[in-house]
């Protein structure tokens, strides 16, 4: 295994330490990335045994991937005992359909796809109703109808404390009403790596395995552990248009706003959300080590193409109240 | 030329990805009264470590609120929430992350307002490490006493204090040296043993991450150079192995893995263990990884264990090392913080979880409460939010405690209410009564597992009423046939134990199982003294003093003193009214 290979070697103990207390084991050892691995297997496990209905909402995104595979390792040489669940706006990128069908199948997990047909049937589209009640409806309704409907008490989430201020302040169990909404001055406190599974049972809890991860480390833990990833955050020649200052990839001539050609931009998503709402990055990173080489120069933070985050001045902290992840 | 760019390139890459896997991950908290600064430091701190992204600035240059008296709102960079925006005060818990090139940094941010005791010790219970923030131009203030009492009761054992607001004193050395010293002086009663001063403005960035040039006569490390070097790692013991079961793993009826977070200690194939709470046998037959089996574990390491033989083991079961047992113990005493708005109160029903083990619980009895500004100790029959206090803990099955001092995985817990769900309070053992064997072979009536149904030392107590005790009486025998008449006649389950010449340990066994059978032990032995009693606690044994030669002969005066001296012992070991039985079955 690639990680803890990266160990520090024995050497590097403090020698007045290693001399006068050898054989000791000292904290701090293990390397940062192998540290937090261990803390979310912990929670991975903590939420599986203390849950009834377990579910990891899967978006198929690299955060997702990382949250995957630490979910393979911690059931180790069992199978991942709870489902995973999408939720399809229908407006996602191929590929990540593509690749959500067929990686699950190779790793042999359960997944469970969940849209809101009733908005769909009527139209709902981001142009149409705003990405805020878009998102409110495809994403947010679709997930709350979809928790209830399997009867899911805990929804394992890939989300990190660094992408969004109002994010820092998420627990690592994320306490939902019977609305499924967040209460954020109303949080249960949470002390070491105690946490307080007790609900009611209409109630449940989003829980954060990558609580304290950052960006970065998402990345070098994609390269250590050799995870496969969406292609699309490769960057690569794709047919695109810049359409209020961000790129957005074309599929269809459909997509086109009266006005708009297509062009041909290398490019690559730093973040996987909807195809109208989620922008591209001009790069040449094509390989994961180029992709970190350029997070390390980037001064701009992932979620800075999510128009989500940006119609109000803390958007996503009223998102969040409402139940979105 | 190309190549050798291309390969130079790709050289440094995989330094830097090697690099970064190797960096070390410091936690630390941060602590503040209201208006000292702190938000404006740490959004400093990310800010000239360059770990805030560009359009997080400029989403704070666009931002209608400044309340720096700067050109640019550091704090804004951190208060995550509206209300918090709104308000200006930080109102929860919030976490950071940054980088540097020598280590990584989780802050939990925590607020200094009086009301949020709870999650200053939230933020601290997962730190090595807190800052506290000292306004130079008030110097150290009640809330001061409190953020580092916290801070040591979480047990941190590296404390920097941040002298903020230099600009506005002036930069002068006569103010840092003043408040340093009173800083030390607290860190010193409270038992801190790593404490660093540093003399800062968060608003100007003065010994942020550069050293300031308007404090020439300073020469110690900036914050952020202390924080690369502290040395933080705490010493484990690799041979107290403490493994709590998290989650059993049976893909099929050949595999049954036992999966958990490694509290304490190193594990190898082939190492023996042993099973609580059921106490059988066992060894270690793999260690099974997705990327293929360890040849050791340490913690806190999140493994999976497969075991030799079948025994009987599932979640909330520890499996130990045989040559060092924690204490298996349904009674404790603890130091408490309670959390809600609704008080603690004395038998109030509670459900406690530790390690991955949940029990009913109550407590049984508040020693005192503690003055947080002035550290006294207080009387209290209930305990508010925010409130600290000493407590007794009793639950319903046992539970395997190391001291908080020791363990803070295996020394914590967190107190929910099974009527609301809320988490109420956080506690850190202090110690079992039933103190635990240091062996198997050592297994004794007074430090038996005490398994559901089982008779318990309480019970005999009830019945006795009065708690065990053991009075070393050296070489008089008569004094000692005396004094057990004495006892018995006033109600006690006396005994008197002649011990001349017993070797310690056989002697020391044989009280232990007298102690454990609730009885109060008169002992005459030369040698023996109380710590040859290692599992009873030191308040329950009561020594003689040794007569000098040169006094002997006023032996009659010294006896009169020396009666009454183990009739007032005695008298302590009387239960008083309170501790009757009261609500006794959960």
């Amino acid at each position: 295994m690639t990680v803890r290979a990266l160990r520090l070697p024995e050497e590097t103990l403090i020698p007045e330490l290693s001399e006068t207390f050898f054989p000791t084991a000292l904290e701090g050892r293990l390397g940062d990335l192998a540290t937090l691995e261990d803390e979310s297997i912990f929670i991975l496990r903590e939420a599986a045994a203390e849950f009834s209905r377990p579910v990891m909402l899967y978006s198929v995104g690299k955060d997702s991937s990382v949250m995957l595979r630490l979910a393979q390792k911690a059931f180790y040489p069992g199978k991942i005992p709870f489902p995973l669940l999408h939720i399809d706006t229908s407006y996602k990128f191929p590929e990540m359909i593509e690749f959500r069908d067929s990686y699950t199948r190779e790793i042999g997990a359960e997944l469970i796809v969940h849209q809101n047909r009733e908005a769909l049937a009527r139209g709902a589209n981001p142009f149409a109703l705003g990405t805020q009640r878009c998102c409110g409806l495809l994403k947010t309704k679709a997930l709350l109808d979809a928790l209830s409907a399997g009867g899911f008490n805990a929804a394992f989430g890939g989300a990190r404390r660094d992408e969004e201020k109002s994010r820092a302040k998420e627990r690592i169990y994320s306490f939902r009403d019977s609305q499924g909404q967040w209460d954020p001055k109303n949080q249960r406190p949470e002390l070491w790596n105690l946490f307080n599974s007790r609900i009611e049972r209409s109630e449940s809890i989003r829980v954060f395995p990558l609580s304290n991860w950052t960006e970065l480390d998402v990345w070098l833990y994609i390269h250590a552990e050799k995870i496969p990833i969406v292609p699309l955050y490769y960057a690569r020649e794709r047919q695109a248009v810049v359409r209020n200052r961000t790129i957005v990839l074309i599929y269809s001539r459909d997509e086109l706003l009266p006005g708009e050609k297509v062009q041909w931009i290398k490019c690559r998503m730093r973040s996987l959300g909807c195809i109208p709402c989620t922008g591209a990055i001009r790069s040449e990173a094509d390989t994961v080590p180029k992709i970190i080489e350029e997070m390390i120069s980037f001064r701009r933070s992932e979620r800075e193409n999510r128009a989500i985050d940006h119609d109000e001045e803390g958007s996503m902290e009223l998102k969040k109240r409402e139940g979105y992840f | 030329m190309l190549t050798f760019a291309a390969s130079k390139r790709s050289e440094s890459l995989a330094a830097f990805l090697d690099g970064d896997l190797r960096k070390d991950l410091l936690r630390f908290t941060t602590a503040g009264s209201v208006d000292d600064g702190k938000s404006t430091l740490i959004g400093r701190l990310l800010h000239d470590a360059k770990a805030v992204y560009e359009d997080h600035v400029a989403s704070v240059q666009k931002s209608k609120i400044n309340r720096s008296g700067g050109a640019f709102d550091f704090s804004l960079l951190t208060d995550g929430l509206r209300a918090e925006r709104e308000q200006g005060i930080t109102i929860d818990v919030a976490y950071r992350y940054f980088s540097t090139s020598r280590r990584k940094f989780i802050i939990a941010d925590t607020p200094g307002h009086e009301q949020y005791t709870r999650n200053m010790a939230t933020g601290a219970s997962t730190a090595d490490l807190a800052i506290i923030l000292v306004d130079a131009t008030k110097g150290l203030l009640t809330q001061t006493n409190r953020h580092a009492y916290i801070a040591s009761l979480l047990g941190i054992r590296s404390v920097v204090a941040a002298i903020n607001k230099m600009d506005l004193v002036g930069y002068r050395e006569d103010v840092f040296i003043r408040l340093q010293r009173d800083f030390l002086a607290l860190a010193a009663q409270l038992g801190i043993p790593l404490v660093e001063c540093i003399p800062i403005s968060a608003l100007a960035g003065d010994n942020i991450v550069s050293a300031s040039e308007n404090m020439p006569w300073y020469s110690g490390p900036t914050l952020l150079g202390h924080l690369e070097t502290v040395e933080f790692r705490q010493i484990r013991s690799l041979d107290r192995v403490r493994f709590p079961i998290q989650y059993v793993i049976r893909p099929d009826s050949h595999f049954r893995g036992f999966a958990g977070q490694l509290a304490s200690g190193s594990l190898r194939p082939g190492d023996a263990l042993v099973a609580l709470p059921s106490h059988q046998e066992t060894r270690v037959k793999r260690i099974v990884g997705f990327d293929g089996d360890r040849e050791q574990a340490f913690a806190p390491q999140s493994i999976a264990v497969q075991l030799e033989n079948e025994i009987d083991l599932s979640r909330g079961d520890m499996l130990v090392s045989p040559s060092s047992l924690p204490a298996v113990s349904r009674n404790f005493s603890a130091a408490v913080v309670w959390l809600h708005v609704d008080p603690l109160w004395i038998e109030k029903p509670l459900l406690l979880k530790q390690t991955t083990r949940s029990v009913k619980a109550c407590v049984r009895r508040i020693l005192h409460r503690v003055n947080v500004n002035s550290f006294e100790h207080e009387p209290a029959e209930r305990l508010e939010m925010n409130g600290i206090a000493e407590v007794e803990v009793e639950t319903s099955q046992p539970l395997f405690l190391d001291a908080y001092t020791t363990s803070r995985a295996t020394g914590s817990f967190i107190l929910i209410d099974p009527f609301s769900n809320a988490t109420v309070g956080a506690g850190m053992v202090r110690e079992t009564f039933v103190a635990d064997t240091t062996s198997l072979e050592e297994r004794n009536p007074a430090t038996r597992v005490a398994a559901p149904g089982d008779l318990t030392a309480q019970e005999r107590h009830l019945r006795h009423g009065h708690k065990p005790g053991i009075l070393l009486l050296g070489d008089r025998l008569s004094l000692a046939k005396s004094l057990e008449r004495a006892l018995f006649q006033g109600g006690f389950e006396s005994v008197v134990v002649d011990g001349s010449g017993v070797a310690s340990p056989v002697l020391a066994g044989f009280l232990t199982a007298l102690y454990a059978a609730g009885l109060v032990v008169l002992c005459t032995n030369t040698t023996l003294a109380p710590e040859d009693l290692p599992e009873l606690p030191l308040e329950d044994i009561f020594k003689a003093t040794e007569i000098p030669a040169a006094v002997k002969q006023d032996a009659e005066t010294n006896g009169a003193q020396l009666i009454q001296d183990t009739l007032s012992f005695a008298g302590k070991l009387r239960l008083s009214p309170e501790h009757k039985p009261a609500g006794k079955e959960f």
